[in-house]
C-alpha cells in the first residue's frame, strides 16, 4: 500500500485582489498533510480561508506560493489526472435542475465514461442506500433540502473516489437531518476507505465526525490541532472544545 | 390541430386558448360582421367573404405556394440568424476583447430599420431569395446573439465549479452543463424572433419579391381587395401560431424539469 500522504500542503499561500484593487490574503504559509484513509475536519470562523483551502485541494484554485499535492500530483496543473479520483460534496447541493435524481448521481460516472446501464445501476444502488429509491426519477425541485443533499452525497460517493472533499455540506439542514446525514456520511467514508476532508464552522460537528481536527485562524494557518477525537473521554472532549473556543476567540479579537 | 383540454380551454397549435380568448376572437368576428353590413366591401368585407378568400388560397397549388414560400423564407432566415448569432455569441463568450468590438456593432445593427436592409440588399444582391435571406439574417441575428450570450453569462458558477470538479472534457462540459443552461434562452430567442421575422419577411417580399405573402398583399392593395388582404394576413398569423406551437411543444418537453408554482402573481 502507498504510504505517502494523500494530501500535502507545503508552505501554501493564496492571495486575491479585491474589487477596489487591494490585495487580500486568504491563506498564509499553510503546511499540513493528511494520511490515506484519514478523516480530517477543518474548522474555523467565516472568512478564515477554509473554502479557499478546499478549492486549492479540489484544483479549482492555483496557489500564489507553495505547493499543493494530492495523491502526489498537483491538482491545478494536472487537473485531468484527477478524473474519477476526487468526490466533492458542497455546502449547497448543486444538483443540475434538468437532471433527475438518478441522472445527477450518475453525472460523475458519465463524465468518467462508464457505460449507461452500469452507471444507472450504480446510481440506483447509491440512492437506495441513502433511502431515495422511490425518488430516482424526481427532478431536484420535487425533493426536500435533506433529500437533495443526500443525492449530492450519493453523487460524490458513486464514483468510488480516493479522496472525498466536503464543504460544510450539512450546514443548511435542520439539526436532526444534519446529524443523521453526518452519521451516514462517516459510515460511508469508513466503508469505502476514502480520505475525507470536511470543512465546517461548527465545533460540535467537527467533534461528532471523530477524526483529526485542524482549527484555522485568519488568514488560513493552523492554530490548533487535535488527533483521534473518536477515542476521547467526555472530559478530554470538553478540554478540546475549550481549546478550540479559546483559539477562535483569540482570532476574533485579532 | 385543435383539441378540447380538461379545463374546457381550446388547444390551438399547441397553445391553450382559454374560453375568454375564444369569446374575444368570436366577438371580434361578430363586431367586424356587423360593421361590414354598414360599410362598403372594399373597406370592411363580410366574414364569409374573408373566409371564402382564405379557402381559395389553399384551393390551388399556385396560390398556396406563396404561403409555403413565405414560411420557408421565415424558417430559413431564422435558421441562418440562429447559426450566425450562435457562432458570434460563442466567440464573444470566449473572448472579452472580441465582445468589446462586436457588442457595439450589434447594438448599431439593432438601430437599422428593416426597410433599410431591404434597400441595401436590393442594391447589393441579384437573387431574390438571397436578398430576403440576407435581410432576415441581418434583422434577427442580434437578438439571437444577445439572448445566447446572456444565457451563457447567467450560467450558475456553483454548477460550473461542481461540474468542473469531475474533470469533464470540453465536449462533455458543453453537453452536460452549457447546452442545458442556454437552451431556455434559445427557445425564447426563437419565439421572439419568429414574430419579428414574420413582419420583416412581409416587408422584404412587398418590395423585392415576385411571390409570397408580402407580394400577394401588394397585389390585393393594387386591386383594393380587402378580403384578400385580410385572408393573406390570416395565413401569416396562422403560420406564426403553428410554428410557435411547435416551439412551445418542444420547449415544454425539453424544459419539463421546471417547477410550476400553484399560485401566480
Amino acid at each position: 500500500m502507498n504510504e505517502d500522504p494523500a494530501i500535502v500542503f507545503d508552505r501554501v499561500s493564496k492571495s486575491f485582489t479585491r474589487p477596489d484593487g487591494a490585495p487580500f490574503e486568504a491563506v498564509r504559509d499553510l503546511s499540513f498533510s493528511i494520511a490515506r484513509g484519514e478523516l480530517v475536519a477543518i474548522l474555523g470562523k467565516t472568512g478564515c480561508g477554509k473554502s479557499t483551502t478546499f478549492n486549492l485541494i479540489a484544483g479549482l484554485l492555483r496557489p500564489s506560493e507553495g505547493r499543493v499535492l494530492v495523491d502526489g500530483h498537483d491538482p491545478f496543473v494536472e487537473f485531468d489526472w484527477f478524473r474519477g479520483k476526487v468526490g466533492i460534496v458542497f455546502q449547497n447541493d448543486r444538483l443540475m435542475p434538468w437532471r433527475s435524481a438518478i441522472e445527477n448521481v450518475a453525472l460523475g460516472l458519465e463524465l468518467n465514461k462508464v457505460a449507461r446501464d452500469e452507471r444507472l445501476a450504480i446510481a440506483a444502488a447509491w440512492l437506495g442506500r441513502l433511502g431515495l429509491s422511490t425518488h430516482e426519477q424526481d427532478f431536484p425541485h420535487a425533493l426536500s433540502g435533506g433529500m437533495r443533499q443526500r443525492v449530492s452525497i450519493a453523487r460524490a460517493f458513486a464514483g468510488r473516489p480516493d479522496i472525498l472533499l466536503c464543504d460544510e455540506p450539512f450546514s443548511a439542514l435542520d439539526e436532526h437531518t444534519g446529524n443523521a446525514l453526518r452519521d451516514e456520511f462517516r459510515e460511508l467514508l469508513r466503508e469505502t476507505g476514502a480520505t475525507g476532508v470536511f470543512i465546517t464552522h461548527s465545533i460540535e460537528e467537527a467533534l461528532r465526525l471523530g477524526g483529526r481536527l485542524i482549527v484555522f485562524e485568519r488568514p488560513a494557518r493552523i492554530a490548533y490541532e487535535a488527533h483521534s477525537l473518536a477515542g476521547l473521554s467526555d472530559a478530554e472532549r470538553d478540554a478540546v472544545r475549550a481549546g478550540i473556543r479559546q483559539v477562535l476567540a483569540a482570532d476574533e479579537a485579532a | 390541430m385543435t383539441a378540447i383540454t380538461a379545463d374546457r380551454g381550446l388547444r390551438l397549435f399547441g397553445q391553450e386558448l382559454k374560453p375568454e380568448g375564444i369569446y374575444a376572437l368570436v366577438g371580434l368576428a361578430v363586431v367586424w360582421q356587423i360593421v361590414s353590413l354598414f360599410m362598403p366591401d372594399f373597406l370592411f368585407p363580410s366574414v364569409p367573404q374573408i373566409a371564402t378568400r382564405f379557402v381559395e388560397i389553399f384551393s390551388s397549388w399556385q396560390s398556396a405556394y406563396n404561403a409555403v414560400a413565405t414560411g420557408a423564407r421565415i424558417l430559413a432566415g431564422l435558421a441562418g440568424a440562429f447559426v450566425f448569432g450562435s457562432l458570434l455569441a460563442i466567440v464573444m463568450a470566449r473572448s472579452e476583447r472580441i465582445e468589446r468590438y462586436c457588442y457595439p456593432l450589434l447594438n448599431f445593427n439593432q438601430g437599422i430599420p428593416a426597410l433599410s436592409w431591404v434597400v441595401i440588399s436590393i442594391i447589393w444582391f441579384r437573387g431574390t431569395e438571397f436578398r430576403i435571406f440576407f435581410i432576415m439574417v441581418m434583422t434577427t441575428l442580434p437578438a439571437f446573439a444577445f439572448q445566447l450570450l446572456d444565457s451563457y453569462r447567467s450560467m450558475s458558477k456553483d454548477l460550473f465549479e461542481m461540474t468542473l470538479a469531475f474533470r469533464p472534457s470540453r465536449y462533455d462540459l458543453f453537453r452536460t452543463l452549457i447546452w442545458p443552461t442556454v437552451l431556455p434562452g434559445i427557445f425564447t430567442a426563437w419565439k421572439v424572433n419568429l414574430g419579428n421575422a414574420s413582419r420583416v419577411v412581409v416587408v422584404a417580399e412587398l418590395v423585392g419579391a415576385t411571390g409570397g405573402v408580402g407580394y400577394q398583399l401588394l397585389q390585393q392593395q393594387q386591386v383594393f381587395d380587402m378580403a384578400g388582404a385580410i385572408a393573406w394576413t390570416i395565413v401569416l398569423v396562422v403560420f406564426v401560431l403553428a410554428v410557435q406551437g411547435v416551439i412551445s411543444a418542444v420547449e415544454g418537453r425539453a424544459l419539463r424539469y421546471r417547477a410550476a408554482a400553484e399560485r401566480t402573481l
